[in-house]
């Protein structure tokens, strides 16, 4: 009965998912595709969970589905018109072309995984149920992985101050600011 | 009152089916980079492609048993939530510029 049920989740999960993924490239307006995107980074988080990651689905909703995309939802608002662009680019060729070069990354994906590891991929390893809950993640960021958490606050400092230094209005930008009031 | 089963005891999909669908993941994204042209969702289809990487590396943890890919997974988000940051910060400052938001356009590295 349980593993019927996680099934029925699991593939609810996995289209919604890859439904939403579909939905964020081809929405014309960028707010709906933020939308859709914030229903697939929820629809991953589900599958995290299901994968015993309690941790990084706990925090796929917090970080990605809560700020990161109310940061993008932001910038869209801000940017209003502008951010309507058409829809694709180019000749025709170009888009037959992109989509001839998505689907031989997924057919090339697909073969090398199946090719290396198809036959260990359905043995999995016993997990006890602490596997993935904050308290055993935290502690290996402490422990076996400092360096690595180290690094990445100083990545995001450096992003935040790149962010600031994009931000500052240069004095060019405030004399055409001073031509067109509208904006 | 019965102790709740813990998610790694039920018996769900083998690992290769969440490997197909961050597959299918990356390539939506990979599509979505190649054909839009507004410099906003090809940042939002490269979320998408960090994020099924983001998922094999979940999957792969899961079968190994071990935390590191989910260590790893999370260095990818906060590397995202950078990238995010400074493309949207690039974005906002082109907008600012009354340069047309068209990558097919943004030709001139040149402020």
């Amino acid at each position: 009965m349980g593993s019927l049920l996680v099934w029925v989740v699991w593939v609810g999960a996995a289209f919604a998912c890859l439904g939403s993924g579909v939905a964020v490239i081809s929405f014309t307006n960028p707010f709906y595709s933020a939308l859709a995107l914030i229903g697939n980074l929820g629809s991953l988080a589900v599958l995290y969970l299901l994968a015993s990651a309690e941790f990084l689905a706990a925090a796929q909703v917090l970080v990605y589905a809560g700020a990161v995309m109310v940061m993008f939802l932001f910038v869209i608002a801000y940017l209003g018109d502008a951010a309507g662009v058409p829809f694709g680019g180019g000749p025709s060729w170009v888009a037959v072309g992109a989509i001839v070069a998505s689907a031989a990354i997924l057919v090339e994906v697909v073969v090398a995984i199946g090719l290396k590891a198809g036959n260990s991929l359905s043995n999995e390893a016993d997990v006890e149920a602490a596997f993935g809950s904050p308290g055993e993640i935290g502690r290996l960021f402490l422990t076996d992985h400092l360096l690595a958490f180290e690094i990445t606050s100083i990545v995001l400092l450096i992003a935040a101050v790149g962010g600031v230094i994009l931000g500052t209005q240069t004095r060019s930008e405030r004399e055409l600011d001073a031509q067109e009031p509208t904006a | 009152m019965t102790p709740l089963t813990p998610l790694a005891a039920l018996s769900g999909p083998d690992v290769a089916w969440y490997l197909i669908v961050a597959a299918i993941l990356f390539s939506i994204g990979t599509l979505g980079v190649l054909v839009r042209r507004s410099p906003l969702i090809v940042l939002l289809s490269l979320e998408i492609m960090l994020n099924a990487a983001n998922l094999a590396l979940i999957s792969f943890a899961r079968l190994h048993g071990g935390h590191d890919g989910q260590i790893f997974a999370l260095a990818v988000m906060a590397v995202a939530a950078s990238e995010v940051v400074v493309g949207l910060g690039l974005i906002v400052a082109i907008a600012r510029k009354r340069l047309d938001l068209d990558v097919d356009r943004l030709r001139v590295l040149r402020g």
